[in-house]
């Protein structure tokens, strides 16, 4: 697992989690869970810079953008036109060209818009930025992703939020075997089973953040999930045994009495 | 006698001198030029043109920068215009 890296657009990555940086109780707990994940990728929001009150704190004096790839996402976006403006501003802002471009659809489900996510996609991708798209578990949409240029798709396990897990493998499987750029599995996972699982599946990566934050130890959550995404990916890249409905004994018959 | 003009900043009413440039606004609301971004009338401004974008009456001016977020927050409005950042 030494040289095990993920690289996306050129970009090398160490860890196979990336991590959220929403709903921490102060930025202290989100600093440290994110040490504890062992995420070297953290999604964050752009929203206006409180002016009647300057002595709040700023997340990026907590999170070194030298340690962190600071990935900017267009959370709460719900049309093409309002997440190219948080993109370009995220740009200019001044991080990287990186996007995690999210269009939704619905407030209650926050399913992605996926023909507006195909749409704000192009036109990003046309402007120079890498474009990483939260997408639903859909094959063709992935594909289409792919087609106008996403380095990478990710596509949700479950709806934001809603810790139900893997709700479709069976998809995200035929994600994964038809998609040849990587995926990772962005949203819904509940717990470090769900993140394993994901892994297991052949997901690149998995990224997350109410699972962690929303912990009763979010800390500790982090923790689990580090070592979940690892041991999912070992056990991926050694190749789990077939299932069979019956038995296989694992002990010898010969020399029994 | 206008000593001073009307702008807007981040959707509240503010005076402001008239010759003032984008960087003098930031300068007194003691925000750091880097990280964050600014958008004025629409238009979002490169960051070396902050000292040489002077603002005038009616201007609109967003300014915004990074805060956590990864799952979106509950967006009021659903998107229709900025949210402020607690």
């Amino acid at each position: 697992m030494q040289n095990d890296r993920l690289i996306i657009a050129g970009r090398e990555f160490t860890s196979r989690l990336w991590v959220g940086t929403g709903k921490y109780k102060d930025f202290a707990e989100t600093k440290k869970a994110i040490e504890a994940s062992g995420a070297d990728v953290v999604t964050v929001a752009v929203r206006r810079v409180n002016i009647t009150d300057r002595s709040k704190e700023n997340l990026l004096d907590y999170l070194d953008p030298k340690q962190y790839t600071i990935l900017p996402n267009t959370a709460g976006c719900y049309n093409v036109e309002d997440a190219l403006r948080y993109a370009r501003l995220a740009r200019a802002a001044g991080v990287s060209d990186l996007i995690k471009l999210e269009v939704l659809g619905d407030e209650r489900t926050l399913f992605p818009d996926t023909a507006g996510l195909i749409e704000a996609a192009r036109i990003l991708v046309k402007e120079g930025f890498i474009v990483l798209p939260y997408t639903n578990d859909d094959p063709i949409v992935a594909q289409k992703l792919v087609d106008v240029g996403c380095p990478a798709v990710m596509p949700l396990a479950a709806p934001i939020g809603s810790g139900l897990g893997i709700r479709n493998p069976y998809n995200l499987k035929i994600i994964m075997e038809m998609i040849k750029v990587p995926i990772i599995v962005d949203a819904g996972v509940g717990t470090a089973s769900d993140a394993a699982f994901a892994m297991e599946l052949g997901a690149d990566a998995v990224l997350m953040n109410t699972a962690i934050a929303g912990a009763r130890d979010p800390i500790a959550m982090a923790e689990a999930m580090k070592y979940a995404v690892y041991a999912g990916r070992l056990a991926y890249k050694a190749g789990r045994i077939p299932r069979k409905l019956y038995a296989t004994a694992s002990s010898p018959i010969e020399g029994m009495l | 006698m206008a000593e001073t003009i009307q702008i807007q900043v981040n959707g509240e009413e503010r005076g402001c001198r008239p010759d003032a440039t984008v960087g003098d606004l930031l300068r007194e609301l003691a925000i750091k030029n880097e990280r964050v971004a600014v958008e004025l009338n629409l238009e979002i401004l490169d960051r070396k043109d902050f000292d040489h974008r002077s603002l005038k009456q009616g201007d609109r001016v967003e300014i915004l920068s990074f805060i956590g977020g990864g799952a979106p927050v509950n967006v009021q409005g659903k998107g229709r215009g900025f949210v402020h950042a607690e």
